[in-house]
């Protein structure tokens, strides 16, 4: 049987060689915990200080406002829950999206039986906000405003400078999940205008179980994982150093390279759709048409039931997913479609999410668009 | 090179490095993906949990993967304190606690939680008679190191967990992050609810951990998101750690069936040697501490300075805690057991893995010896 084409990278993305070398060596050369006091923890510490520095540099922070966490998944909590609690005394109001991750929207709704009240934001068509509408659920009680970069289903970027804006001058911290950003958009967090930003690096051929949370100089947050005093206290837990070096260096990779995967991703996405569209398949493209990140196409196919359809590619080799949570193999419909065409749309039941990577070819993909064609045509004709 | 610092980390092993590299290339997809890759991802990943229960003895589903010793504590009592806060707010631990859990309960304090911390004896052990008195009705939750990381004494956990046994409505909690592998605990005859493990300290590789959770037992999840690990740690999996620290577990499984014995040795005749050289004091007791860990004073000398010297010498030892030692605050442990506070700031501790050897010690104490007598030489 042949290797299925991967195009779900924005579940998760093969580590980069380099990455991983480099990490085998820091395994067996720098190995000790960089907490110790003899040669081996100083080089450990160095190393860590040399990737805090050089990850700070990318994305225009200063190397105490990184903290290393186990990836997107708790930076995600690290942030929201550690702002709601340093702030609860202000007041208990958190405003966040309909289509954030579950990273996010499960910890507001655990926020929730703690006594805080989150407004979940609408979106459009598109799958934006509305600063306007974000403007008016803001009360005197708000203290954090947690929206996405861009959304991991639709790849819709939200307007995170407005927001910023917008936000300027009030007592009210601002966090962005940028986990799918990183790869494909440039990031500055000082033009940005965040206090706090997510970031995982599996999704940019890093390692698994290593991220980071940026937090801007002057933001307390309470800590959530307590113990020894790594990241001036506010992560607690041996650092994995290896892990640290493996981010470092993926980002490094993908900064030196992001224009052109860029490009790559935009050619990868018009042979997807000129195919489909030569193969005369009727499917709308889900999300913003002014474009959002490069490596996300969420496709809507009507008539096609999508768990279905993920079957059928998968048996022909195809890999993509349909952008939802899906836990015990089963697809509940996505909660981001949902917010941007109505639980009841037919959007919500039969889309799929194609996410580029590295190493796909224009070749795979017009094979994997050809694919998805018959597959579809078969659905759609009831053959 | 002689590192006789495993307590605060271990070298991985070559083959727990390979195993990193191969499922990093070829299973890398995410285990929640549907698709085959997926799906493959998936099958590795149950395979993992499937062996790590048989090494432990327990049941699949009682395990959750976690990024290490500090997250499995802290999930593991502050997933207690707010799952089961409506039976009460009282918990029990010691004042010999590493800090992952000391902080965490630190924490609940401040969020109005009663905690009990009990005194330990100059070993550095609790009573259970101690346990026993401190129980109370709204007690839901009884945490202990088994193996202290700075002294290695054993706690008395199966004793606590006998004592347990009678009141199911009280959690045992024991952090086992220093005995695994060293000093054998079966997880079911001890009464445990909840056990805590880390991958570094065991050849594995780093942001690797395991909590047991008994079947039964309704934790409050530290991390919301995504509902892996039955729902009890949200995040991808790191899954390339996870298959190289199963590997790692049974690497030392099985090298501790002979290895403990060796390790026994070794400490032994570390302990005989220092015990002969003037000024210094072993602290570790003689009886029912773990077989790698020896922590001593040496009278007279700062730690930092001698083990820095030691140092010169190509041999790693350090002072506390590896997550502590950079404060120059006595080591918390050492006068929880009343040793007084100048003999605490001059304490080093000596931890060893399976694969230290008998002539690397020789060495080392050849070594200690003749530094010491330099440096006091030219202290006079
Ligand atoms: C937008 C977004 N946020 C958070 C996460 C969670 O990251 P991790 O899997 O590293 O915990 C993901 C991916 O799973 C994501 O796509
Ligand atoms: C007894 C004990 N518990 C917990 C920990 C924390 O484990 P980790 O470093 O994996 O977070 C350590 C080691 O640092 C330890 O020695």
């Amino acid at each position: 049987m042949m290797e299925p084409i991967y195009l779900d990278h924005a579940a998760t993305t093969p580590t980069h060689p380099e990455v991983i070398d480099r990490m085998v060596s820091v395994y067996r050369e720098a190995f000790g915990n960089p907490s110790s006091v003899h040669s081996f923890g100083r080089k450990a510490r160095r190393l860590v200080d040399e990737a805090r520095e050089a990850i700070a540099r990318s994305i225009g922070a200063s190397p105490k406002e990184i903290v290393f966490t186990s990836g997107g998944t708790e930076s995600d909590n690290m942030a929201i829950i550690g702002a709601a609690y340093a702030k609860k005394e202000q007041g208990r109001h958190i405003i966040t999206t309909k289509v954030e991750h579950h990273a996010v929207l499960n910890t507001c709704r655990a926020l929730e039986k703690q006594g805080f009240t989150v407004t979940y934001l609408d979106v459009d068509r598109a799958g934006r906000v509305d600063v306007e509408a974000l403007r008016r659920a803001l009360r005197d009680d708000t203290i954090l405003v947690t929206i996405m970069y861009g959304n991991n289903e639709v790849g819709t970027l939200q307007p995170i400078a407005a927001i910023a804006e917008l936000l300027k001058g009030r007592d009210v911290l601002f966090h962005t999940d940028a986990v799918q950003a990183f790869g494909t958009e440039a990031i500055d967090v000082r033009t940005l205008g965040v206090d706090l930003l997510s970031m995982t690096a599996h999704k940019i051929n890093g390692p698994k179980g290593i991220g980071f949370l940026y937090v801007r100089e002057g933001v307390r947050l309470v800590p959530y994982q307590h113990g020894g005093e790594q990241e001036r206290k506010r992560r607690a837990g041996t650092h994995n150093v290896p892990g640290i070096v493996g981010l470092q260096k993926a980002l490094e990779i993908a900064d030196a390279e992001r224009e052109q995967r860029v490009r790559h991703y935009r050619a990868l996405r018009d042979v997807l759709l000129s195919t489909l569209e030569e193969r005369g398949v009727r499917f709308a493209v889900n999300g913003d048409p002014d474009g959002g990140l490069a490596h996300i196409v969420n496709l809507f196919f009507p008539g096609t039931n999508v768990e279905t359809l993920l079957t059928a590619l998968d048996l022909s080799g195809v890999a993509v997913s349909s952008g939802s949570a899906c836990t015990a193999g089963s697809v509940d419909p996505s909660h981001v479609l949902t917010a941007m065409f109505g639980a009841e749309s037919e959007e919500a039941k039969s889309s799929i999410r194609v996410s580029f990577g590295l190493y796909n070819t224009e070749e795979q993909v017009k094979k994997a668009a050809n694919i998805i064609a018959e597959t579809v045509g078969r659905m759609v004709s009831g053959a | 090179m002689i590192y006789l610092d495993n307590s605060a980390t271990t070298k991985p092993y070559p083959e727990v490095l390979d195993t990193y590299k191969t499922v990093a290339e070829e299973y890398f997809a995410n285990p929640s993906s549907l698709h085959k890759l997926g799906g493959r991802a998936e099958a590795l990943l149950n395979k993992c949990r499937a062996q790590a229960a048989r090494l432990l003895n327990v049941k699949e589903q009682e395990i959750i993967f976690t990024s290490g010793g500090t997250e499995g504590n802290n999930t593991a009592i502050k997933g207690v304190a707010f799952g089961y806060r409506q039976r009460g707010k009282h918990m029990i631990t010691t004042k010999v606690e590493h800090p992952a859990s000391r902080a965490a309960f630190e924490q609940l304090e401040a969020l109005g939680y009663d905690v009990t911390y009990l005194d330990v004896d100059r070993e550095g052990r609790i009573s259970v008679d101690d346990v026993k008195r401190a129980l109370r009705d709204d007690t839901i939750l009884v945490s202990v190191i088994h193996v202290n990381n700075e002294l290695g004494t054993i706690q008395p956990v199966e004793e606590i967990g006998n004592l347990l046994k009678e009141r199911p409505k009280t959690l045992f909690h024991v952090d086992h992050v220093q005995g695994f592998t060293k000093v054998p605990l079966d997880f079911y005859e001890a009464g445990i609810d909840l056990c805590t493990i880390s991958g570094h300290k065991i050849h594995g590789p780093r942001g690797t951990g395991i909590l047991f959770i008994r079947e039964g037992v309704q934790l409050s999840p530290l991390l919301a998101g995504g509902g892996q690990e039955h729902g009890l740690r949200s995040g991808t999996e790191n899954l390339p750690a996870i298959a190289a620290f199963v590997r790692a577990m049974r690497m030392t499984t099985e090298r501790a069936r002979t290895g403990i014995a060796a390790l026994d040795k070794l400490s032994k005749r570390i302990r005989q040697a220092l015990e002969e050289l003037p000024g210094v004091t072993v602290n570790t007791p003689k009886q029912g501490a773990a077989p790698h860990i020896l922590n001593a004073t040496v009278h007279g000398l700062r730690a930092e300075v001698f083990i820095h010297a030691l140092e010169e010498e190509g041999i790693y030892i350090s002072t506390k805690s590896a997550c502590s030692s950079k404060e120059s605050e006595a080591s918390a442990v050492l006068l929880a057991c009343g040793i007084p506070e100048e003999a605490a700031r001059q304490a080093v501790r000596i931890s060893l893995s399976f694969e230290n050897t008998p002539e690397e010690i020789e060495r080392f104490l050849q070594t200690f010896a003749r530094k010491l007598s330099e440096l006091k030489n030219a202290m006079e």
